[in-house]
Parts: C-alpha cells; structure tokens; sequence
C-alpha cells in the first residue's frame, strides 16, 4: 500500500504540466455549456462602492478616469459598463479621462453600448470623453488647478469650452466624486496619495485582482469610499446594478477553475511532503 | 464596417490561438505573435504621444506664437543629447528637472496619502462601546460558535481592530534589524511572519483569480466572439 502510494507520488512529481493546462482549460471552459449556477454574495467593500455613487444627487457630474488597456479588459471592462449603467441610471453626468493611452478607445466602445445604446444620452451634454493625457501624477495634480486647461479639447478635438456638460468644471471642487477603473500605474495609488488625500474628495475605485489586496488598507482609513477587486468584484456590482455581464458570465468559470487549482495545490503538496520532504531529511 | 468587425473577429481569434499555442511547446507562430504585440504596442505609443503630447504641449503653442515653450523644447531636445558620448552630459538638465518635478510631487502625496492617513488609521480603540456590553457580546459570540449559530464573522467584527492592531506592530518587529531576534522581540517576529505569511497568501490568491480572469476573458472571446457557440 505505501508503496503503491509512493509510486502515485513520484509519477506525480513527474507529471507533465500539459496536462494540467488541460484541467484548467476544460474549468474554464465547460461551465460556459453546463452551468453550476455558484452562488455568490455581494462584498461589503462592492456595496461600499454602489452606495457612493447612489448617495450622489441626481443631476451632478462625476469624474471616471478609466485608467487601464485591453489586457485588464475581462476584470475592468465589465465594472466599467456596470459603472457607467450604474451612474446614468442615476442621471449623472460623466466626465470620462484617461491616463493610460490605451484606455481612450475602451472608454470611447463603454460609452457606445452604455450611454448610447441602453439609455440614449447625448455627447457632450450627459458624458464626455476628455481622452488621454501624459504625464500622470503631473496630469492629477494639473487637473486640481485647473480641468479644462489640462484637457484644453476632448478625445474628437473639440474645445471643452464648447461643450455644455463642461460648463462651471474648473477643478476637483465641482464634480461630486471620483471613480477610477483601474490596471496599475498610474491608477488608484496615485488617485488616493495625489488627488483625495489633497483635495479630500470622494473616490471609489475598480481595479484588477492582483492590485486588489494593496488598496484594502485605504479602504480601511476611508480613502476610497468603495472597492471592486476582479472580476469577482465585477460580478458582485453587476448583480447590484442588475447587468448580466462578463464578470457575472464567468463566475462558474472562476470558481471551477479555483477549485481545480486548489486540489493540484493539494495533490502537489501532500506528494512533496511525502517524497521531496523525505528525500532531503 | 461588418467586414472589418469580421477580420478583427478573426484576426484576434487566430493571433489568440497562436499564444496559447505557447503551452504546448514554443513555436514560430508564437514568436510571431509576441513580436507583433511587442512592435504594435511601441508604434501605438509612439503615434499616440506625438498626437496627444508633442502636438497639443509644444507643437501648437509654439507655432501660435508663444515664445515661452522654447524652454520645454530645449529641454526635450537636451534628452537626446545621450546619443552623443561627448555632450551627454547636458541630458542631465532635464532628467534632473524630471526627477525633481516628480520627486516634489510624490513626497508631498506618499507624506499627505500614505504616513500621516495609514497611521492615523491605525490608531484604533481595541473595542467599541463599554467594557460590560463588550463582554456580554463576546460571550454571547462564544455561544453562538459553539452552537454553530454564529460564524467567524462575528469574531472578526469584535476583535478585528486589535487583530489590525496587533499585525502592525507584529509586522513591524520583524522588519526591525537594529537588534537580534531573540526573546520577546523574537517571539513577536515570528508571529509577524505570520501575519506577513497572511498577506502573501491573500495577495497570491488574489493573483490567482487575476489571471484566470484573463483565461475567462479570452476563452470567452473565442467561444462567443469568434464561434458563436455561447452568448
């Protein structure tokens, strides 16, 4: 018996990583046909997030810098829909910036299928696309002083001056809060040290799993207002906002795939114990 | 406009596949691939900065007229001085000049953002309200953990601000050089290393997800997208 266990081992130390891959593939991809229907419940840092924007007034202007690229799309692109369904439903108006030079396009593609396709708003009067500007922290810093002299023309070159929904927004003061979609650098961090922490106001932030666990601490301190992590954080404010979306489309996917990786975590170790382990004492 | 929605299908189907083809072993369809995203990406960048920086910043300012944009302009012109050995020097104005920018800029909001919030955020009451309903709650979670009534949650709300406190201070220890981990000042370094231990953990399981994410969205991509088999 133990040797027989020993040999199981050692043909699993051996095991080609393939097939693993195989096992990941097949997680990700059989709950797209076969539905597990994984229940799953909203976070309080999700419903921090949703709560900010619902507490803001009808009628006020909120700032969303879209701060990613087509890589970070299947995390952040489903919490940007979301957002924007969320904060037009609300009637808001969106002043939509980029810090990232690939997020203009995505930013350009959310607003088609949201703001023209499901409520029909009208560019420049109910959302604006200021595109992207270099520079980063200068640029957050830059738009303190001043909005429309930082982004002089939007993302179509027209003159911001032109543009009704930009009328009386000169800096941080006259938009009601801050929301950040955001892949890394420059992204939240900078939004929390460089534009909340100096004009105090209200920021909530989207960002990938990865970045996730490193802005829980200004959660804490009250420095974002709200938190989206992944596409489980997607999924979460998908559900509260009432979208069916990629986050909540892929959750069958996530979790079957977690769960496939935690057993080859679980095999891994306990072969490694049993023979690697032993093999050094 | 549907044909080139059609080619996009296509063309991002098969370079996706030419990617993932990297699993089985590498191949020149991968090589392909990498070098196309790598020179794409570059030609992306460089024709969206001279679009959206050089055009707008110097370029316009300059030929309205305003003399005073000359300054930035021989600046960006001293960065190009590396390429000549002789008077690369002179390429240290700006980047001394860029450093300091963001150097003054960073300072101010890792002090305003990070050390003064972080702390003050740290400096928590070990539990809320009067000792007496503290300890009636507590042992009112004991019960209700022993009976499997309640959950950990309820733990964590009432010791949640001594566990935060108690892992800084933990984490700290151990990054305290200054004296050998010996005795008490041991103790509460190993016990940091598994508070630090924690933290890995989460952040890799966070990772984890990340990544699949990425899997999820391309696997998506290619079933819907692409074949049409899931909508």
């Amino acid at each position: 018996m133990k040797e027989k266990l020993i040999k199981i081992f050692e043909a699993l130390e051996k095991m080609d990583r393939r097939i693993i891959f195989i096992f990941i593939g097949l997680a990700v991809i059989l709950p797209f046909f076969i539905p597990f229907g994984f229940e799953f419940s909203v976070s309080p840092p999700v419903q921090k997030f949703y709560d900010s924007i619902g507490s803001i007034p009808p009628g006020s202007k909120v700032l969303l810098s879209a701060d990613y690229d087509p890589a970070s799309m299947p995390e952040l692109y489903p919490m940007h829909l979301a957002a924007l369904k969320q904060l037009f439903s609300r009637d808001l108006k969106v002043i939509c910036t980029q810090l990232w030079p690939t997020g203009s396009p995505l930013a350009e593609m959310a607003f088609q299928e949201i703001a023209v396709g499901e409520f029909d708003k009208k560019y420049g009067v109910d959302y604006v696309n200021l595109g992207f500007k270099e520079g980063r922290e200068v640029v957050m810093v830059s738009m303190g002083e001043s909005i429309p002299k930082t982004f002089p023309t939007d993302y179509h070159g027209t003159k911001v001056e032109d543009l009704p929904i930009m009328q009386g927004v000169k800096n941080f003061n006259d938009v009601a809060m801050i929301v950040n979609i955001s892949a890394g650098v420059p992204g939240t961090k900078e939004w929390v040290l460089q534009v909340q922490s100096r004009y105090h106001i209200k920021l909530a932030s989207g960002t990938t799993a990865v970045s996730a666990p490193e802005f829980y601490p200004y959660l804490q301190s009250n420095q974002l207002a709200g938190l989206l992590g992944g596409m489980k954080g997607a999924a979460e404010y998908e559900k509260l906002v009432g979208r069916i979306g990629l986050g909540r489309r892929g959750m069958d996917s996530q979790s079957v795939s977690h769960i496939v990786i935690f057993i080859f975590i679980l095999i891994g170790n306990i072969a490694y114990f049993s023979m690697g382990g032993r093999k050094k004492k | 406009m549907i044909h080139t929605e059609i080619i996009g299908t296509w063309l991002g189907a098969a370079l996706t596949l030419f990617i993932f083809s990297f699993l089985y072993k590498d191949n020149p369809f991968y090589k392909f691939a990498e070098h196309l995203f790598v020179g794409v990406s570059a030609g992306y960048g460089v024709a969206m900065e001279f679009h959206n920086v050089f055009v707008p910043n110097l370029w316009k300012p300059l030929w309205g007229g305003n003399l005073w944009f000359l300054v930035p302009f021989a600046f960006g012109i001293l960065l190009f001085t590396r390429f000549f050995s002789k008077i690369a020097w002179l390429s240290r104005w700006s980047i001394a000049l860029i450093i300091g920018i963001f150097a003054g800029i960073y300072i101010v909001g890792y002090a305003q953002g990070d050390l003064v919030q972080q702390i003050h955020a740290n400096l928590l009451p070990l539990w809320q309200g009067n000792l007496f309903s503290f300890i009636r709650n507590f042992l009112s979670a004991f019960y209700n953990w022993l009976t499997f009534r309640g959950s950990v949650l309820i733990w964590l709300d009432y010791t949640k601000n001594f566990l935060l406190v108690v892992g800084v201070l933990v984490s700290l220890v151990y990054f305290f050089f200054s004296k050998e981990h010996k005795g008490a000042l041991g103790v509460g370094a190993k016990v940091g290393v598994w508070f630090l231990m924690v933290s890995f953990g989460a952040s890799f399981g966070y990772t984890v997800m990340s990544r699949m994410s990425l899997l999820i969205g391309r696997v998506y991509f290619l079933l819907g997208n692409w074949l049409g088999l899931i909508r």
